[in-house]
């Protein structure tokens, strides 16, 4: 149908009488990372949740891959080739790495229904294999999450979506609480699933590490998009006043 | 001497092994230890004998054999439904219907187990007619466990769908429950089981039941894709449905097998009593909550295991015998039970400040 791996069309959410997306048309082509950033409040989570399939549009088309979908969860769009970092980390405190890795997608020795056996030995090691091509540092892979940093914890989080990612990447602020080394950490992970091909789109209030990796840029304002600029035709001063509202009022449509 | 170990490091950070935290069955254990070692000294101080050694003359062996299996008989029907409890609160839930399931599953059972002829007369507490009588054991038993089955589906469904808190279902069925076992026979005890139905309980029959149940729901909730899940969901709901993992059913499928563990209890206890009375299992429920919560198991979810509550119900079994053993009155045992589930609790809550301050 097309060769986008993701596009929008008029793509809308309502919260009763607040219009937190308005008309979003937005194309993500394969390989391709895109950048999305606007003001709190301008609609990048929306835009996010109506495409993961956590929360369901007003209006509009979703085509991924080539088809139109309607996601009905977020697990149906992950099973479909979307894998999500959220902003609020979905992980289980209790769990150690490997479990929280394979969470939902366990490996079995031995299928019982409920009471398959699992095959922790193999899902260890995949552990550690994913955790290589991503350099996160964990001192042991066997504690539960609860005893890490914020900045282990949410490198088990990225490297949980990049282990599996298959045809797309999101995610929602993922250096939002972490330090400068994390923050590194991180940033390596995406331009490892640059260089696998992983098309990816990026919520970012950082436009420092925004203009360091990505290819595109879009802005939100309002719940609208008001710009979708390609990094080497802007520069941070241009961003920021589309963001704020100097450059691309009403008329403006990416 | 543990040697650090980097190979369990990544990206170059090196681990020590010998300074992972204890786990939490071991602190649990040594309590257990404590709490032994000081009625033994309590016994030896005040009572002038021992609670834990033999030291009666002319009698063999080195413990007091008597007094342990007492022990481990009193705790083992209240240790089954312990089990089921502590994967409920695992889930962070929590089951206040066992003690009623109890009484209810021990009518039903009860009155398919009965024999048609007492010394020759029929039988004076008949429930049914003739067709009821002398049906083979594994009917009553079947039959019982379905009243636990349709209890806990009753309770998952309730708390899965209608996303009521598990306190209340659980409340609700509680007092449901207990007035279903009083209407069954207009609050007649039912008695004069047949032979083998007695034989369930007798002897150490409840305490191999419970050791078998307890090893199977330990390998249940360390192996297989329901424990991993059970944790998970105690742990973090939001996230493990976001995993994917239909978190409803796996509710309704925890609450069902905690119905059914109180069903076991029941067919237990009153194969070991010979008799039904709907106001068995009185609180039971408490009981097994304590039993977990003394163990280690968390009533936040996420934390516990099958070993802890094992332990933590030996412990509960010492100090209820303890007390008999210094002859102090009923009365002060339930007011330290009562002591003794609030403290543990406490300490689980100073165990969780301990660790967010890291």
């Amino acid at each position: 149908m097309s060769n986008f791996i993701l596009e929008t069309r008029g793509l809308t959410k309502h919260y009763g009488g607040v219009h937190a997306l308005d008309d979003a048309n937005f194309v993500l082509s394969p390989g391709e990372h895109v950048a999305v950033v606007g003001d709190n409040g301008a609609g990048k989570s929306t835009f996010v949740r109506q495409i993961t399939g956590v929360e369901q549009r007003t209006s509009g088309q979703i085509f991924f891959d080539g088809h139109a979908v309607e996601h009905a969860g977020p697990l149906e769009a992950r099973e479909a080739g979307i894998e999500t970092v959220f902003q609020t980390l979905a992980l289980a405190d209790d769990l150690d790495v490997p479990s929280n890795l394979f969470l939902g997608r366990e490996l079995f020795k031995f299928r019982l229904g409920p009471f398959s056996i699992l095959d922790r030995k193999a899902m260890r090691e995949r552990t550690m294999e994913a955790l290589k091509t991503t350099a996160v540092k964990i001192p042991n892979v066997d504690n539960p999450i609860r005893n890490m940093s914020g900045g282990q914890r949410q490198c088990v989080a990225i490297a949980r979506t990049a282990a599996f990612a298959s045809k797309l990447v999101i995610m929602d602020e993922p250096t939002a609480a972490l330090g400068v080394q994390e923050t590194a950490q991180v940033e390596n992970i995406i331009r490892g699933l640059k260089e696998r091909g992983v098309p990816l789109i990026l919520v970012s209030h950082n436009l420092r590490q925004v203009f360091d990796l990505v290819d595109r840029i879009v802005v939100f304002r309002r719940g609208r998009i008001v710009a979708s600029l390609r990094k080497d035709e802007t520069d941070g001063n241009d961003i920021v006043s589309y963001i704020t509202g100097v450059k691309g009022s009403e008329e403006a449509a990416a | 001497m543990a040697q650090p170990n980097a190979t369990h490091g990544l990206g170059g950070l090196k681990y020590d092994p010998s300074k992972k935290a204890r786990p939490q069955e071991l602190n649990v254990f040594i309590a257990f230890v404590a709490i032994v070692v000081a009625f033994e000294l309590l016994g030896r101080l005040i009572m002038g004998e021992s609670f834990l050694f033999n030291t009666r003359e002319g009698t063999e062996g080195l413990f007091n054999t008597q007094r342990l299996s007492i022990i481990i008989l009193q705790v083992s029907t209240v240790g089954i439904i312990a089990i089921g409890v502590t994967q409920v609160i695992i889930s962070g839930g929590i089951d206040l219907s066992s003690g009623s399931v109890v009484g209810a599953t021990a009518m039903v059972a009860m009155s398919f187990a009965q024999t048609a002829l007492v010394n020759g007369n029929p039988n004076p507490k008949a429930i049914f007619g003739d067709w009821a009588m002398d049906l083979p054991v594994l009917l009553p038993i079947l039959i019982g466990l379905g009243v636990g089955l349709i209890a806990g589906l009753v309770n998952g469904a309730l708390i899965a769908y209608t996303r009521i808190p598990p306190f209340i279902a659980t409340l609700g069925m509680m007092v449901s429950a207990r007035g279903f076992a009083r209407w069954w026979s207009t609050g007649n005890p039912i008695s004069f089981p047949t032979e083998s139905y007695n034989a369930i309980g007798t002897g150490m029959n409840p305490v191999f039941v419970f050791i078998v149940l307890a090893v199977l729901f330990h390998l249940i909730m360390t192996y297989t894709k329901y424990g991993k899940h059970n944790y998970a969901i105690g742990s973090n709901e939001q996230a493990t449905r976001m995993s994917g993992i239909n978190v409803d059913r796996h509710k309704m499928l925890v609450y069902v097998i905690a119905g059914m563990l109180a069903s076991v209890a029941a067919i237990v206890v009153s194969s070991k009593g010979q008799t039904a009375q709907a106001n068995m299992g009185v609180m039971y429920e408490l009981d097994a909550i304590a039993m977990a919560v003394i163990g280690g198991v968390s009533l936040q979810g996420g934390r516990g295991s099958i070993i802890g509550t094992v332990i933590g119900a030996l412990i509960f079994g010492v100090i209820i015998s303890g007390f008999t053993f210094l002859k102090l009155d009923a009365y002060y045992q339930e007011m330290v039970k009562g002591a003794i589930i609030v403290g543990a609790v406490v300490m689980d809550q100073w165990r969780q400040r301990a660790r967010t301050r890291g």
